[in-house]
């Protein structure tokens, strides 16, 4: 059984690579995909795993995306000239600067949103179940309305960044494989981390944070460092996002709290909480879902997904691998062993 | 930073311009105020946290400007989308709500989420994006040299609001079926125990909550406008609203519904008006950060 | 009623699509377009979609484009880009490398198309846009945008122009007049402030509010109050349709008095038939007006084009047709003239000779500047008078004269 689960791994790494250039024409969404699979499993580190559900998470991949931008921007140009001339003014970036810039960018905006998740942690924690939610959620939404007034930053125009240098096609598949880095980075770190003490104490503050306090467990700490964690990924996810997408503005593309803010959410649920597979399953789902309805029910789209949502939530709320679990324990059964069996060889 | 200091002189300047704000933000308040009393109702009694809240005053809205389209009075509209928005919601909460009550907290809320959106885009299908008015064509009145106008139009509306709260309070104080509410809400098991019918009291609540709603959403399109992507605003307000004044305590859902209106025009006057938003989700966060610290006090969390 | 006259209209028009491919034998251009069909733009996006449809119906109908001795008719595919910047990039990505269009039509709004025009650009794929107005647009060296419409710091500067003639004609110094200016925060409207900022800079002139208007507007009362408090002697508001609709209820509600108001987006609000004489002595700018006496052998003049479109689009029957619709014709149109001097289905070709195009349209002038934009046709300024658009400035088109001050 262990040799299938390598050959299960092996299949989906080569299929990663290969599939950018097996379906050019799909690259952008296929990235887009991998975005979804980032948010969703780092969305289930505080809600699946934690028991905290945050509809704020959006909060960091807007602030990663500002954060990259800026520092890109900043280490050639003076930033309020660059937001003045508001995507106009013949601004140009070498390769050296677009590619440098990039990388500290994308890097400082997972940093910069740790830190900036361990500050709103320590005000917000101490909030439960519906009450962190809603407040999360003010957060972001508080966020965007405060940057889109703020004209350093470019307030409603957003900024536009340079365009990728050199062919598109190639910048396509350089955007896929830097999301697709980050997602196999995220997965390959919260499958070691639930398997981890660590893990055990998260699991704990779900279960019960008030026993795993009167156990000695310094619950606050553990629940800001997965926040942190998990702001890190999403806040490079954002940062990436932001060159891909050339142009961004704070309310519709950075600060989408009901976008992807919310969509993050259902693909947990679709795919099943608190589990390693079901955001990633729950992704694909709703990712697949979204276009088609994109492509085919124009005008219904939001419909179909406001259905989809309710559907989820209210009849299926396990999700697919809760739905698997029910059915086929023996498959997690097995794996659990498996990994027992792993672990002590 | 100048125009803020510009904006607070003027405060001094003219001092009458304190009481129109102040004027202008119950009259907006007292609507605020309405749909957070239903939010208040459902979140108290059934345990849901109803994020479609807005929607319901939007499509509220749209029945009364249906109706007026079709050569209806205006003020027709505000006991018509009444009743209508009650078939709504007792059909909403058949299909949706039922299956939420008493589950993990969350799901409530995204549950309605879920319906938010699909609202929206409904009324966005049937009637087009366009903001929509029903236009009274009462006079304005003007008072301090002009310097505050109050449009007949919205006396009225604050007069139906004030009815209607009115209406609800008696009838829950009163009616058995207020006390039912009343009685599930206290402990829906007991409730059930002492022979309540709580899966119809649940039904009621909520089509209730969505029938004020409604009303409520119909004297906004009097006075001010809707446009079927507007309902999340009214949402954020009446969590707002809800948070800070805590469930099952009228006169405090009232009194902050008033003063959250105030403080929001305040704070358009002084910071611009591109910060309502901001100043609404900043009041949020405010409250429940005051009611954390409260909390923390007594070594208590917020739940 | 207005979703059953959508209705009935939608199924019209594709009883005349396929009854008319039924019969025509012509090839198909395949043209690719994301457009606000849902979102904040969406009012807006429709209108612009109408006109595109419109016009390539009326195309269709005089024989279709003759390329190289063959005719061919114009086939759209449509995305809705729900006003939101990524989803049309997205889009736009996906129009060229699924559906494999050659020839885009713009999105409506300068956001959108703003966040298109990088990726048609990087694909060398020519974009023939009508509703992206920011000059930001046109000052980033793009080959393959061309715009039918005039920027968008020219939409108001006018009435900037116009107030200081008025002050002169008093006795009074330009620099005395003091400018109000309440703009959405969006690209566009924001370009729109720039504009007017500049104008008013250049004159001397002070601006003593300075407000952005949240996109979720339904109020915006604190501003009109300081406009009374204040009292400039201009007051320039520009929010798209939503804000103009605002705007003319809550200054009338407010009874504020300021000498000249001049707003975007009036017929596109339908300012006139929503709030009757409330909407009077505004001034709206305007791409486009169907008094205006322009011409051309397809469309007809300017208010031929009008009554042929309000015929084929029963629901625009009692409101004004909004200048987005016009342009979006007239886009069409450009590509009509584009292809057959071209003779070819070639992008490049088809490109080249998009920008060496100069063309009389019941629209106005077309002809390129090397940045894209429209040259050789003005804005103009129309007041509400009696509840009718009468072109005030500038005074080369001016049918009327100008009532100053307000009432």
């Amino acid at each position: 059984m262990a040799k299938n689960k390598t050959i299960l791994y092996a299949l989906i790494l080569t299929f990663t690579f290969i599939a950018p250039f097996a379906f050019p024409n799909f690259g952008t969404q296929l990235a887009t995909l991998w975005l979804m699979i980032i948010v969703a499993l780092t969305w289930d580190m505080t809600g699946g795993q934690m028991g905290y559900n945050s509809l704020g998470n959006i909060f960091f991949y807007g602030t990663g995306m500002y954060v990259a931008a800026l520092i890109s921007i900043g280490m050639v140009y003076d930033i309020g000239d660059y937001t003045n001339a508001a995507g106009g003014g013949i601004y140009e970036f070498s390769d050296a600067q677009y590619f440098g810039g990039m990388f500290l960018g994308v890097l400082g905006a997972g940093l910069f949103c740790s830190v900036t998740a361990v500050v709103i942690g320590t005000l917000t924690f101490g909030l439960r179940g519906p009450y962190f939610a809603i407040g999360t959620l003010g957060v972001a939404i508080a966020a965007g309305e405060l940057v889109s007034n703020w004209d350093w930053v470019g307030g409603g125009q957003g900024i536009a960044l340079p365009v990728y240098p050199g062919d598109l096609d190639t910048g396509k598949i350089v955007f896929y494989f830097l999301f697709a880095a980050i997602g196999v980075s995220v997965f390959v770190f919260v499958k070691w981390l639930y398997g981890t003490r660590f893990g055990a104490a998260i699991n704990a503050i779900r279960d019960d944070e008030e026993k795993a306090d009167a156990m000695g467990i310094h619950t606050l700490r553990y629940k800001l460092y997965t926040w942190a964690m998990a702001a890190f990924f999403v806040g490079m996810a954002g940062g990436v996002s932001a060159f891909q997408l050339i142009h961004f503005e704070p309310l519709e593309s950075a600060y989408q709290t009901i976008n992807l803010g919310i969509f993050m959410v259902v693909c947990v649920l679709l795919g099943g909480k608190g589990t390693l597979w079901g955001p990633v399953v729950g992704a694909i789902l709703f990712h697949v879902f979204k276009e088609v309805t994109w492509n085919y029910l124009l005008g219904w789209q939001w419909v179909a997904l406001g259905a989809l949502i309710v559907v989820t939530v209210v009849y299926f709320q396990d999700g697919v691998m809760g739905w698997l679990m029910h059915k086929r324990p023996e498959w997690f059964g097995i794996r659990i062993e498996e990994k027992i069996a792993e672990e002590t060889k | 930073m100048d125009q803020i200091l510009g904006n607070i002189s003027l405060l001094f300047e003219f001092p009458i311009v304190n009481l129109k704000i102040v004027l202008d933000g119950i009259m907006i308040g007292a609507l605020f105020a309405l749909s957070a009393y239903g939010l208040a109702l459902v979140w108290g009694v059934m345990n849901v946290k109803n994020l479609a809240q807005g929607d319901f005053v939007i499509s509220g809205g749209y029945v009364s400007w249906w109706l007026v389209q079709h050569g209806f009075p205006a003020l027709l509209g505000v006991p018509v989308a009444f009743v209508v928005m009650w078939g709504i919601g007792w059909v909403i909460y058949k299909l949706v709500i039922s299956r939420v009550i008493e589950r993990d907290l969350f799901t409530s809320l995204l549950a309605t989420f879920g319906l938010a959106i699909m609202m929206a885009q409904i009324l966005n299908l049937m009637f087009g994006s366009d903001t929509q008015s029903v236009d009274l064509g009462y006079e304005t009145l003007h008072f301090a040299d002009g310097l505050i106008d109050v449009p007949i139009a919205k006396l009225i509306g604050v007069l139906m609001a004030t009815t209607l709260a009115a209406c609800v309070i008696i009838f829950m104080k009163s009616s058995r079926m207020g006390q039912a509410i009343r009685a599930t809400a206290q402990d829906s098991r007991a409730a059930r125990v002492m022979g309540i019918d709580t899966e119809k009291v649940y039904a009621f609540t909520f089509s209730l909550n969505s029938a004020i709603c409604g009303a409520a959403g119909a004297i906004i399109v009097m006075v001010w406008l809707v446009q079927p992507f507007y309902g999340i605003s009214y949402s954020i307000r009446a969590f707002v609203i809800v948070t800070a004044a805590g469930l099952g305590n009228l006169p405090g859902v009232i009194a902050a519904g008033l003063g959250i209106g105030a403080l929001e025009q305040y704070g358009a006057h002084i910071f611009g008006i591109g910060y309502q938003q901001a100043v609404a989700v900043m009041l949020l966060l405010l409250v429940l950060l005051i009611r954390l610290i409260q909390q923390r006090r007594n070594r208590q969390v917020l739940k | 009623m207005k979703k059953l006259s959508v209705l009935s209209a939608v199924l019209a028009a594709f009883t005349l699509l396929f009854s008319q491919g039924a019969i025509a034998a012509c090839g198909e251009i395949h043209l690719g377009s994301a457009i606000s069909l849902t979102g904040k733009y969406a009012t807006n996006g429709i209108h612009a979609k109408n006109g595109y449809e419109y016009g390539i119906q009326k195309i269709k109908d005089a024989g279709g484009v003759m390329v190289d001795g063959k005719c061919y008719n114009f086939k759209v595919t449509y995305y809705d880009d729900e006003s939101k910047g990524d989803r049309g990039a997205t889009l736009a990505e996906r129009l060229i490398s699924q559906d494999k269009v050659q020839f885009m039509l713009g999105p409506y709004s300068s956001g959108m198309t703003k966040a298109i025009a990088p990726v048609t650009e990087k694909y060398k794929i020519p974009m023939v846009e009508a509703e992206g107005a920011s000059r930001s647009l046109f000052n980033k060296g793009y080959k393959y945008l061309f715009a039918v419409l005039s920027t968008s710091e020219q939409y108001l500067a006018s009435a900037v122009t116009l107030a200081a003639e008025m002050a002169e004609k008093q006795g009074k110094k330009a620099s005395s007049v003091k400018v109000a200016i309440a703009v959405e925060n969006d690209p566009f409207s924001l370009d729109i402030r720039a504009g007017v900022s500049e104008d008013a800079a250049r004159l001397g002139m002070k601006v003593v509010i300075d407000e952005k208007l949240p996109r979720d507007l339904s109020d915006m009362s604190a501003i009109l109050t300081k406009v009374k408090l204040l009292k400039p002697d201009l007051l320039i508001v520009s929010g798209h349709s939503k804000g103009a609709a605002t705007a003319v209820r809550q200054i009338d509600e407010q009874n504020i008095k300021v000498p000249m108001i001049a707003i975007t987006h009036c017929e596109a609000a339908d300012v006139t038939g929503k709030f009757g004489d409330a909407a009077n002595d505004i001034l709206c700018s305007t791409q486009w007006a169907e008094t205006l006496a322009y011409k051309d052998p397809l469309f007809g003049s300017a208010s031929e084009y009008e009554m042929g479109f309000k015929k084929a689009f029963t629901e625009y029957k009692d409101k004004k047709v909004p200048y987005q619709t016009a342009q979006a014709t007239a886009a069409v149109y450009v590509y009509k003239d584009a292809f057959e001097r071209a003779g070819s289905m070639d992008k490049d070709k088809v490109r080249d000779a998009l920008s060496a195009t100069d063309l009389m349209t019941f629209y106005g002038g077309i002809r390129f500047s090397a940045a894209g934009n429209n040259i050789a046709k003005p804005m103009v300024l129309r007041q509400i008078q009696d509840g009718k658009y009468n072109v005030v400035a500038p005074s080369a088109f001016a049918s009327h004269k100008l009532n100053w001050p307000r009432k």
